[in-house]
């Protein structure tokens, strides 16, 4: 649908891969775990390995809470747009197809959070 | 039936303003809170000036209720003998 | 006493139409059409101008006299408070920092409405909407610089509320209210009057003022609840003109009814988003609380706006269907706001902190279905490591939605437990929004909401530094470098309550208050 405007409305988008210096958006949220109150952005060079977002880039952002030291990624399960989607750890994110605002969803089956309250 | 309401600030000013409209709607309640007081009423409200002057003893402007008024709800018709809340609906 | 009401030569409506109609005329040098461009590109259609009814019939002399003289007692009451430091009548110096959300989240907001009122009364070619757009114009511009001198007392003495203008042009939270707002002044003067006239002024305003304005009062604020009660009024006739603008252009011609339809359920979504802000605010950020703001919600909307929708479906109005998930809604945002804050608070220019036993308390038995069942366990939590000296920062900057600005702290309305992720695709870019209300706005005007200047995304860009920041260099700290490029004064606008120079300074004066010292 049209923006009703006076003359033709045409704007480039103010987030496009291009303006993000060699870097590319990717949202990380944490299933269950609400005490991070949303998903975290992050913006990561394309060449970047799967295996590095999990041991290094993830922790920085979530070992405050008492169940990360109980993650397995082995049998962590993830969402990308909301479909079952399976990571290769020794992919980067390009070689892997994840493009400029992917999302992605961590699902740790038996982590309920603080007091299995979601948290 | 819809409420209207209207709501003004507690002071010296809205006590006769308060007392008129009680009295002229009885279906209506006042209802106060630190500093402010509303008075909900079922489907219609009205603010007679004549009640006013009858117990502040001067000629009174509808308009100077602007001085104190917070809030309301309704469709409003003023003229200058009384003000009325309604719902249509 | 013999008492006889003078007999007025004119009464007050016949005295209001000689004072504002038939004085204008239809130009002559140049057609109409041009001398209004935005008078019809948005699809609106009106055929009588004179139709326009106004409520409150002020004319100027009366409009400067009233005016007048909420200013004299404001001005009275503002310097007393200031004069006999009425600060330290203030509950507890946690409440200040309610009023540092308002001065940089809703005083620069009152300054843009003057904007737009003046700009809609500018193009609209009808007599009667553009006095009352002048009136309200005016009455914006008073509020803003009312709210500024209220709160310049506060400045004195306590910390945030040094860079208003500056903050809200930049800090994160704070382009949740100002996009709003570039949203409604960049549509034309009909959306701007639904947006602001009609969802901003009368759906929603009780939920804006009432609550800050109550907050003040139980919380021993006297400057902000004499500004409140000085403006309240003014927000009277600004209810009344939105209602009239709905009546008026859905009387005009039927064709207006979707336009005016799409337009009420996108800007009461958007504004109810923005209350986010003001949900938390009540239930949290307020040591003598007025209500919670389920309560508000249930008064203020359930009932009022109840009655309000069932009065205009009379032309075919709905209530717009995103609301009804406020009511699953408003037990959980409070909590998930102010959750959000305490986790950012190292980048907030006003304190946070957790609640005591008491106040969970209030807050278990004002929202007995989620309260303990979702959010105490989290807040006992948060509250133990603190006290341990572990109290919880994130470190890592939040996802936002593209439409309404807050990051995605929103849940399902069926799964309180789960964050509702939307995405939309336009012209080959991916976006996210929050939920269905905010992807319906997005995919109903993506070419609008493609440019947004989300701030997330602007730090990421570079864009959020001091000019001449060199982020190459070794040791580099981006998140120091936003924070100073906000121009917050570091370790004491932002962190906890405890410690905070805000805490210390309170104490100290109060104590020096109540003492021979």
């Amino acid at each position: 649908m049209a923006v009703q405007a006076l003359k033709d409305y045409d704007f480039p988008p103010a987030d496009s891969q291009d303006k993000f210096h060699g870097g590319q958006l990717l949202y990380v949220g944490w299933d269950d775990h609400l005490m991070f109150c949303a998903p975290f952005a992050y913006c990561l060079p394309p060449g970047t390995l799967f295996s590095d977002v999990c041991e290094r880039i993830l922790p920085n952002s979530f070992a405050y809470h008492p169940d990360w030291a109980k993650v397995d990624f082995k049998t962590a399960t993830w969402l990308k747009s909301g479909k079952p989607w399976r990571p290769e750890m020794n992919k980067t994110l390009a070689e892997q197809g994840l493009r400029h605002k992917d999302v992605l969803r961590l699902k740790t089956p038996g982590l309920m959070g603080i007091a299995g309250s979601g948290s | 039936m819809s409420k209207v309401f209207i709501a003004f600030q507690c002071n010296e000013d809205t006590r006769p303003i308060v007392e008129a409209v009680l009295a002229d709607n009885p279906h209506a309640e006042a209802i106060e809170s630190p500093a402010m007081v509303k008075i909900d009423a079922e489907g219609s409200l009205v603010i007679k000036r004549e009640s006013i002057e009858e117990l502040i003893g001067r000629t009174f402007d509808l308009q100077e209720l602007q001085m104190s008024l917070i809030t309301l709800s309704g469709h409003l018709d003023e003229d200058d003998d009384q003000f009325k809340l309604s719902w249509l609906n | 006493m013999d008492m006889h009401a003078t007999k007025k030569k004119l009464g007050i409506k016949e005295k209001y139409a000689h004072m504002t109609r038939g004085l204008d005329w239809e130009t002559s040098y140049q057609p109409m059409e041009k001398v209004f461009p935005q008078a019809t590109f948005e699809g609106i259609k009106i055929h009588d101008w004179d139709k326009w009814e106004d409520p409150f019939r002020l004319t100027m002399d009366s409009y400067w006299k009233y005016q007048a003289e909420k200013e004299r007692k404001l001005y009275a009451v503002l310097d007393a408070f200031a004069q006999n430091n009425g600060h330290l009548g203030l509950t507890d110096a946690r409440y200040l920092n309610a009023i540092k959300l308002f001065l940089t989240g809703i005083s620069p907001l009152e300054y843009v409405a003057h904007r737009g009122f003046a700009a809609a009364g500018r193009n609209f070619p009808g007599v009667g909407p553009r006095v009352a757009c002048l009136m309200q114009s005016v009455d914006e511009m008073r509020h803003a610089q009312t709210q500024i001198h209220a709160l310049s007392n506060y400045n004195k003495h306590y910390d945030g509320f040094h860079d208003f203008k500056h903050m809200l042009e930049r800090v994160w939270y704070l382009s949740v209210p100002k996009s709003f707002f570039d949203d409604a002044f960049s549509a034309g003067p009909f959306e701007w009057m639904i947006a602001i006239g009609f969802s901003f002024e009368y759906v929603l305003t009780n939920l804006l003022f009432v609550p800050f304005m109550s907050g003040a009062a139980y919380n021993g604020d006297m400057a902000t609840v004499t500004f409140g009660f000085s403006a309240q009024s003014d927000e009277a006739r600004h209810m009344t003109l939105g209602l009239e603008c709905i009546k008026f252009m859905l009387e005009q011609d039927p064709d207006n009814l979707p336009i005016v339809q799409k337009w009420i359920d996108k800007w009461a979504w958007r504004g109810v988003r923005v209350l986010t802000l003001v949900a938390m605010m009540m239930d949290y950020m307020l040591p003598k609380r007025v209500m919670s703001w389920k309560e508000a919600w249930e008064i203020y909307f359930e009932q009022n706006g109840g009655a309000l929708f069932a009065d205009l479906a009379r032309y075919g109005i709905t209530m717009p269907e995103c609301l009804k998930q406020c009511s699953i809604d408003k037990e959980h945002i409070g909590h998930q706001a102010w959750a959000t804050f305490y986790q950012y608070g190292g980048a907030a220019a006003f304190h946070t902190w957790m609640p005591s036993d008491d106040e969970m308390d209030w807050l278990s038995s004002k929202y007995p279905n989620t309260f303990d069942k979702y959010y105490r366990a989290r807040f006992t939590h948060w509250r133990n490591e603190a006290e341990k000296g572990n109290r919880f920062y994130t470190n890592t900057l939040p996802m936002l939605c593209q439409v309404c600005q807050i990051p995605m702290l929103f849940t399902e309305p069926d799964d309180p437990t789960t964050i509702c992720y939307r995405e939309s695709e336009y012209d080959g870019e991916k976006y996210h929004t929050c939920s269905d209300g905010c992807k319906h706005i997005f995919d109903d005007e993506p070419q609008k909401y493609i440019q947004a200047w989300l701030p997330v995304h602007q730090i990421y860009q570079g864009n959020c530094f001091p000019e001449g920041t060199d982020p190459t260099v070794e040791g580099f700290d981006p998140l120091a470098k936003v924070l100073e490029y906000y121009h917050f004064d570091m370790g004491n606008d932002n962190l906890d309550f405890e410690g905070s120079r805000d805490q210390a300074n309170f104490a100290a004066w109060r104590g020096m208050a109540t003492k021979n010292t």
